[in-house]
């Protein structure tokens, strides 16, 4: 038999991928090519910027470039034709500490306005003014002065100076696009005594956020398992804090928890519950005694865990009820009929099987708490112990300006978060379909 | 009788006579504004003996009154004699149609709670499967009022504080009835403000126009890849699909730096254009992770049946697929238009000019000593009221969306 026989009588799969797959091919690319480019340019382009400027000394006030402003100004009173006058520039760098190169200023003269002598960097050509300036240093100030006399049309004109409005070009350094690295904002933000507790916080936070949604979730769900009427009222309901926006609930519990003219605080002490108003989301910590031992119970940070709680139950509760109506009632009835107790049916029954989803909305819930800003940043500010590090991102960046500061501490979240991404993906169980 | 059982049955009215007590006389607090003090020593014997009455009584099976009335009668002569005939430590003079209401809901709470969790119960031996359903009784009663109360205090002081004045929210925090002696002006004077002075009326547009755009962008581009990504074999594939799900879990705040530099050197910032860059960004991901779940869900064989009649791919996707996706796709309109109409940071950094704020952005401007609260709680009620309302029309797709994205089975 030859080789081509032997082809022939051993019919296989055709190797490589036939035409009809790769038009399939081609339309799969062109179908998802456009989201592609979006989250490339808007997601993953920004996460490699932030490396980017967590390495550079970026300051807020740098993202406007320096510039030269200029000030354009006639002087002296020319009342009659003939009378002299002179044209002033004022030109300043707005920068104190970075140069500027190639400065060129270009303007037309007023009309009417005859000139006499220009300034050695300048050249008039007809009406047009050109200024080759040069390099500036930082906090350079420069005056340019056109002397000239007037003529009839520049008297009758309405400030003829206005008429065209300077402009000034000139290449400074951009400290965002220039090669100048440094570790100071990872070295500041390492070293800052606060750091460590903002990571600590940011755990606590996070692990005690994700279970209480996770418990409530829980409870809620055995809650509305059984069938009455008015359940779907109910589901609705318990849906209200998830389905809100974080505005309106946090600043509702802002005013709810308020020391002062709080309904909380007033109903807590007019029923002699407590002697004084608390200050739930002002308070740092509150000492109490453990049999003789203090101890501190920080306030705030709870109280931010028990809204975190509150307003993510919904999520669970959701998930977690999908999947308890899913369940086989079978073992159910047979395990009723062996007598086993609610409890124990509960315990050995329910939870192994929901063991799957609790898995996966733990992994899951720990990641969105740990990347959540808004809530703490609308209840506390993170003032009173609850900052963790998304809001000292903002706190870095924005409220001290300093970017390069903000950026590395967002690097910080995300290579932790890439840690625990990585970690969900290796645990999470592959049967939930995820 | 055993010991045991009397117990069970002492604590269960003694639950139930404590908490009803409390939510009943919080509720008459806040709905009228008098404080009343709840008696709850008194309120929890009761209880009590209205559950040991009603207990004995289905036991005995005697005839004459039923049990249940017993126990109420019980109930009520214990909690009278209990706080001196002043159940909510107020003088009878004061609202006293109110605290007649609250007489009554008390003891109807009470023996109906002492009646759905002892059905059954006796004071002879109970097993421990009774026992169990018992104690599974008062946990899920006592969690049903928990989480109502819970979820619908906030909302209710967040409304009622809206139409409030200063002075009045200050005199009396607890207060937060309704006073309607002021007239339609007064009570809605702070959302009258606010869509007057405060520009309301156009940070409602702004958020309407830049969610509407967002669902119509979002769902422009995760169609055609969620299909891709479903239903085309492609090298990658896998790939490709898991990886949508990771980039829903990087942090706006890891992206906001970044943005907000590029955005301000670009003259994007402090624009919708912005905006609408950056929300259906961040809502792709998530639309096309619920759709090409419910994509993959459909049979194929009916747009085989189309390719095979001679429609092209665009036109099984245009003429069989998404019609038979409408709930997913409701669903995920009604997801993405709440992400973006909730959506906070990013319009908080990028907007500055109050033109053009979003209703989150307005809402956060309102927080200030000069505003005064009701108005701020006036802004967050203008805030939630078109999403719930949009939520409870739409609620059976969203929860069907949500969890299929998921959860199998």
């Amino acid at each position: 038999m030859t080789a081509q026989e032997q082809t022939i009588a051993q019919p296989r799969p055709p190797k490589g991928i036939g035409p009809m797959q790769r038009r399939e091919m081609r339309l799969a690319y062109l179908m998802l090519a456009p989201t592609f480019l979006i989250i490339l340019a808007i997601v993953a382009g920004p996460l490699l910027a932030n490396f980017w400027i967590s390495f550079k000394p970026v300051q807020l006030a740098d993202l406007r470039p320096p510039s030269v402003l200029v000030n354009e100004r006639m002087r002296g009173k020319p009342a009659a034709p003939g009378d002299a006058a002179t044209l002033e520039y004022r030109l300043r760098n707005s920068s104190q500490d970075k140069e500027i190169r190639d400065v060129v200023l270009r303007d037309q003269l007023p009309a009417g306005f005859d000139v006499t002598a220009v300034p050695e960097t300048c050249t008039v050509q007809g009406l047009a003014i050109t200024c080759d300036i040069g390099n500036v240093p930082p906090k350079w100030r420069e005056r340019l002065r056109f002397e000239g006399t007037v003529s009839e049309s520049y008297l009758s004109a309405d400030r003829p100076e206005r008429a065209s409005v300077p402009e000034v070009s000139g290449d400074a350094d951009n400290v965002l696009t220039n090669f100048e690295f440094t570790f100071e904002n990872f070295s500041r933000i390492f070293d800052a005594h606060e750091f460590w507790s903002v990571l600590r916080v940011t755990f606590y936070y996070t692990i005690f956020g994700t279970a209480g949604a996770l418990v409530l979730g829980l409870f809620a769900a055995q809650l509305l398992n059984t069938s009455f009427k008015g359940r779907g009222f109910l589901r609705g309901l318990f849906l209200f804090p998830y389905v809100s926006p974080v505005i309106a609930v946090a600043f509702t519990w802002v005013v709810l928890f308020d020391p002062f003219s709080g309904t909380l605080n007033a109903l807590l002490t007019k029923m002699g519950v407590v002697a004084d108003p608390i200050n739930f989301f002002g308070q740092r910590a509150v000492e109490f005694s453990f049999f003789g031992i203090p101890m501190e119970f920080p306030l705030a940070l709870s109280t931010v865990i028990a809204f975190e709680a509150w307003r993510y139950f919904p999520l669970s509760f959701l998930f977690i009820l999908a999947r308890m109506q899913s369940l086989n009632t079978d073992i159910y009835e047979a395990a009723e009929m062996d007598g086993a107790t609610p409890l124990q049916q509960f315990w050995y029954l329910s939870l192994p099987q929901l063991m799957g989803i609790l898995s996966v909305l733990f992994l899951l819930r720990f990641i969105w708490t740990f990347n959540k800003f808004d809530d703490i940043f609308l209840l506390t500010g993170g003032n009173a112990g609850t900052r963790t590090l998304t809001v000292d991102v903002y706190e870095q960046g924005f409220a001290l300006s300093n970017l390069g500061a903000g950026a590395a501490v967002a690097v910080v979240v995300f290579v932790v978060l890439v840690t625990f991404a990585t970690l969900f993906l290796h645990f999470s169980p592959k049967e939930e379909g995820l | 009788m055993r010991p045991g059982s009397v117990l069970i049955a002492a604590i269960t009215g003694l639950i139930w006579g404590v908490t009803a007590m409390v939510v009943i006389g919080v509720t008459l607090t806040l709905v009228t504004g008098e404080v009343a003090l709840p008696q709850a020593t008194a309120a929890g014997l009761a209880g009590l003996l209205g559950a040991l009455v009603f207990v004995w009584r289905q036991t005995s099976d005697a005839a004459g009154l039923p049990a249940w009335a017993l126990s109420a009668l019980v109930t009520t002569l214990v909690l009278l004699a209990g706080t001196f005939a002043a159940p909510f430590t107020l003088p009878l003079s004061s609202v006293p149609l109110w605290q007649m209401a609250g007489l009554i809901a008390f003891v109807g709470c009470v023996t109906a709670a002492n009646k759905v969790s002892l059905d059954g119960a006796s004071l002879g031996a109970m097993s421990r499967y009774h026992r169990e359903v018992i104690y599974i009784r008062i946990f899920k009663g006592i969690g049903f009022v928990v989480f109502t109360i819970i979820v619908a205090l906030p909302f209710y002081v967040m409304v009622m504080t809206s139409l409030k004045s200063q002075q009045t929210l200050l005199a009396n925090p607890l207060d937060l009835s309704i006073d309607l002696s002021q007239g339609f002006d007064g009570l809605f004077r702070s959302y009258v403000e606010l869509f007057t002075k405060f520009n309301f009326g156009r940070y409602l547009m702004v958020s309407a126009f830049v969610s509407v755009a967002t669902v119509i962008l979002t769902l422009l581009f995760s169609v055609p890849g969620a299909y891709a990504v479903s239903r085309l074999r492609f090298p990658g594939q896998a790939f490709l699909s898991r990886s949508v799900l990771l980039i829903y879990m990087v942090p706006a705040i890891v992206l906001v730096i970044p943005l907000y530099a590029v955005f301000s050197q670009l003259g994007l910032r402090n624009t919708l254009t912005g905006l609408l860059i950056v929300y259906p960004a961040t809502t792709i991901p998530v639309a096309l992770y619920m759709l090409q779940g419910y994509f993959r869900g459909l049979p194929s064989e009916l747009e085989e049946a189309g390719l095979m009649d001679g429609l092209s791919r665009l036109g099984v996707i245009l003429k069989i697929t998404l019609p038979l996706s409408l709930p997913a796709l409701a669903s995920v309109s009604l997801y993405v238009f709440m992400i973006a109409w909730n959506e906070f940071l990013f319009a908080f950094m990028f907007l500055d000019d109050p033109d053009i704020f979003t209703l989150s952005r307005g809402v956060v401007s309102l927080n200030s000593s000069e505003v005064p609260r009701q108005h701020l709680m006036a802004g967050a009620v203008i805030a939630t009221v078109p999403v719930l309302f949009i939520f409870l029309w739409f609620e059976r797709f969203l929860v069907q969306g949500l969890t299929a994205g998921s959860v199998k089975g």
